[in-house]
């Protein structure tokens, strides 16, 4: 049926090819896929930039490395040092860093588009408030290790979004409803992080702070190898519903008229961007900003409609990992942790945003 | 026209007395109950017949300030809330959306980490400073003049994270700023005194008269910009007085007890329900409930726990949340 629709879909859309940038892919079996010039250039200049940024990164701290060691080192002819500081100790952390900011960004992109908000992160409808009430219960009431905070963390964000998707379900979820509950849910469990943090002893509650912001130092393979499972079964599987995502932006009727299955589908996605969050959340703790910004940015650079899901998956990877850049450069290594800086770099994003667009007249 | 309103009113008048009738009966709750528990002689006693006993002194220097200030704050946050969502057109805004709260937070840890400030008391001035600067920058970015409510919102919601992003780096480096700011962010009546109250009462007062004036043209430019100029509201002059009644009003209430915002979104919420979209009635009915809410929920925190306390921001957390996801489930919210 898919292949169908595609067909039809190239079919309309050729007249103007010229002018949207997108041309048919044919591909052997009968399969065509419809591509967008702009959003592959996009997509492949991400690319080249998250693994620049990987190797650079890698080659930053107190014993700094040059990329071209690194890359030697990544390939195995690297001296015995280099291979220490360098496998064990750093391309961890990057990896981390690439899986938690892609997570995000993908997740920001289903969330936003469900709930069709540009504002409809997973941090403002509850789910990374979820995931930060579970690592705090952890970390104050219990004093537990990095392991349990991790399940503390995953087991508190699938319970606070579960319980809002159960919450706005009402015949089906609608956007507008899903926002509200998870504006009132989110309310209820800063209550709670706040109680607990006053209620902590210092030691603690720094902890806890550090936690709150979201960090990426000190992870190791430890933490890779759940997230790098999590990623590789829910990558496809979201990529896989864009195009119904794409449909159901149209409005629940039409999506369905085109042969979509809504509910079903909506049901899969969110679940499937609650468990990206909470996986990145466990790893590296709530970032904010990157599933706001990541998306929206995508957007603006493909210049093309629908939840940019891949690209904003990259370019949620290329933010993380820009902040984490900036943070050790400007402050020296693991000083401060990321989350501190993607807000910083978010909330000034924004401002430029709207300046610039107030200027070229659109909002 | 006005043979059809005037029962209308008739009701809404004497639901605003009860209202106040209930407001009464809290704030005399407020002043009896804690951990020590009071008998009404000894409130009476305390307020009309001060004799210096220690049950005097309680209810004199503790729960008077207290219950004033629980009253004062309510008050601020209900207004303001009433009229950021009427100024934004925007259910969801409530007050902190402007980034007062974020400029008052951040106000405050500068205060402690490089000012030395340590009393709750110096820090209303530093908050409140925070808070009337931002939102002047918020305005300014939103378009000042040609401000829409939704270039505000996202002023605001940008200003904030950047501010976030600067009050955790604050916090995280130097740890007896986080210490002070734990407490504070909360939300929290337990230090009320009178320095405090008489130092956010004018604002709170000015910002008051100011909202409650307000009401009219709220109205109209409920219609819509167009219409509402067509009616002869002013449309500049209106704008800018909601945003200096919403510094003042919400400026203030987070100053003086820390950032309390779920009452502001709310209260005006379940007031709508039974005034209907009349900005003077839903102001007035906000001005009285949303302390009633406060001030319950301030008791309440006293009772759970006690000789403990629950910090009145989880409190009214806690049971608003709930409340409010149920109300969103049961009625047809009014769409964006």
């Amino acid at each position: 049926m898919s292949a169908t629709a595609t067909t039809t879909v190239t079919a309309t859309d050729s007249p103007r090819k010229g002018r949207s940038g997108a041309r048919p892919l044919h591909l052997p079996g009968g399969i065509s896929l419809r591509v967008e010039r702009r959003a592959l250039a996009v997509g492949v200049l991400l690319t080249a930039a998250a693994l620049a940024l990987a190797v650079v990164l890698i080659g930053t701290g107190d014993f700094p490395i040059a990329p071209w060691d690194v890359v030697q080192t990544l390939l195995g002819n690297g001296t015995p040092a280099n291979d220490f500081i360098v496998n064990d100790l750093r391309l961890p952390r990057v990896l981390v860093a690439l899986l938690v900011g892609a997570a995000l960004g993908m997740a920001g992109g289903v969330f936003q588009s469900v709930s069709r908000n540009p504002l409809g992160s997973p941090d403002l409808l509850g789910f990374g408030y979820g995931s930060a009430v579970g690592a705090l219960v952890v970390i104050i009431l219990f004093k537990g290790g990095a392991t349990e905070v991790a399940v503390g963390a995953l087991a508190g964000g699938l319970l606070a979004g579960v319980a809002v998707y159960l919450l706005a379900y009402k015949q089906g979820i609608q956007g507008y409803r899903l926002v509200l509950v998870g504006i009132g849910a989110s309310a209820i469990l800063i209550a709670v992080i706040q109680y607990l943090i006053t209620k902590a002893q210092m030691i603690e509650a720094t902890r806890a702070m550090v936690w709150l912001t979201g960090s990426l130092a000190g992870r190791d393979w430890a933490q890779v190898w759940p997230l790098l499972a999590v990623c590789a079964v829910l990558f496809p599987l979201v990529l896989g519903q864009g195009r119904a995502l794409r449909m159901m932006e149209m409005g629940d009727d039409a999506a369905h008229a085109v042969g979509v299955r809504v509910e079903r589908t909506r049901m899969l996605l969110m679940l499937a961007a609650i468990l990206l969050t909470t996986a990145a959340s466990a790893a590296a703790g709530p970032i904010s900003f990157v599933a706001l910004a990541a998306p929206q940015l995508a957007r603006r650079l493909t210049r093309s409609p629908g939840g940019n899901l891949l690209t904003g998956a990259l370019m949620g990877s290329v933010l993380l990992m820009v902040s984490d850049l900036a943070s050790q450069r400007a402050f020296g290594a693991d000083q401060l942790p990321v989350g501190v800086v993607t807000g910083l770099v978010g909330g000034i994003y924004l401002l430029w945003l709207l300046v610039t667009e107030r200027r070229a007249g659109r909002i | 026209m006005a043979a059809v309103a005037r029962p209308r009113h008739a009701a809404r008048a004497v639901g605003l007395l009860a209202a106040l009738a209930v407001l009464a009966l809290i704030a005399v709750v407020s002043i009896a109950v804690g951990a020590k528990q009071m008998s009404l002689d000894e409130v009476w006693h305390g307020l009309f017949a001060y004799a210096g006993t220690p049950a005097d002194v309680v209810v004199r220097d503790l729960r008077i300030p207290r219950t004033l200030l629980g009253l004062m704050v309510g008050l601020g946050l209900g207004l303001s809330g009433a009229v950021m969502q009427a100024l934004t057109r925007n259910p969801l805004a409530e007050p902190g959306i402007l980034g007062v709260n974020a400029g008052a937070a951040a106000a405050v840890v500068s205060a402690i980490s490089f000012f030395g400030a340590s009393s709750l008391s110096e820090f209303v001035w530093w908050a409140f400073l925070g808070a009337a600067a931002v939102s002047v920058v918020v305005y300014v970015l939103g378009g000042s003049r040609s401000a829409t409510p939704v270039r505000l919102a996202l002023a605001g919601t940008a200003a904030s994270a950047a501010l976030v992003g600067y009050i955790n780096a604050v916090q995280l480096m130097d740890t007896k700023a986080l210490d002070k700011l734990r407490f504070w962010t909360v939300g929290s009546l337990a230090s009320a005194n009178m320095d405090t109250v008489r130092q956010v009462a004018p604002f709170l007062l000015v910002g008051a008269v100011l909202a409650l004036a307000l009401g009219r043209p709220l109205n109209a430019m409920a219609m819509g910009d167009d219409t509402a100029r067509a009616l002869g509201a002013h449309l500049t002059r209106t704008r800018v007085g909601a945003m200096i009644a919403i510094t003042l009003l919400c400026g203030a209430a987070t100053a003086a007890c820390g950032p309390i915002v779920f009452i502001g979104l709310m209260v005006p919420h379940l007031v709508r329900a039974f005034t209907g979209p009349d900005m003077r009635w839903v102001l007035a009915y906000s001005a009285v409930l949303s302390p009633v809410l406060l001030l319950g929920a301030d008791v309440i925190g006293r009772v759970v726990t006690r000789p403990a306390e629950l910090q009145v921001g989880v409190v009214t957390a806690l049971i608003g949340g709930p409340v409010f996801i149920y109300l969103v489930r049961r009625k047809r919210m009014a769409q964006l």
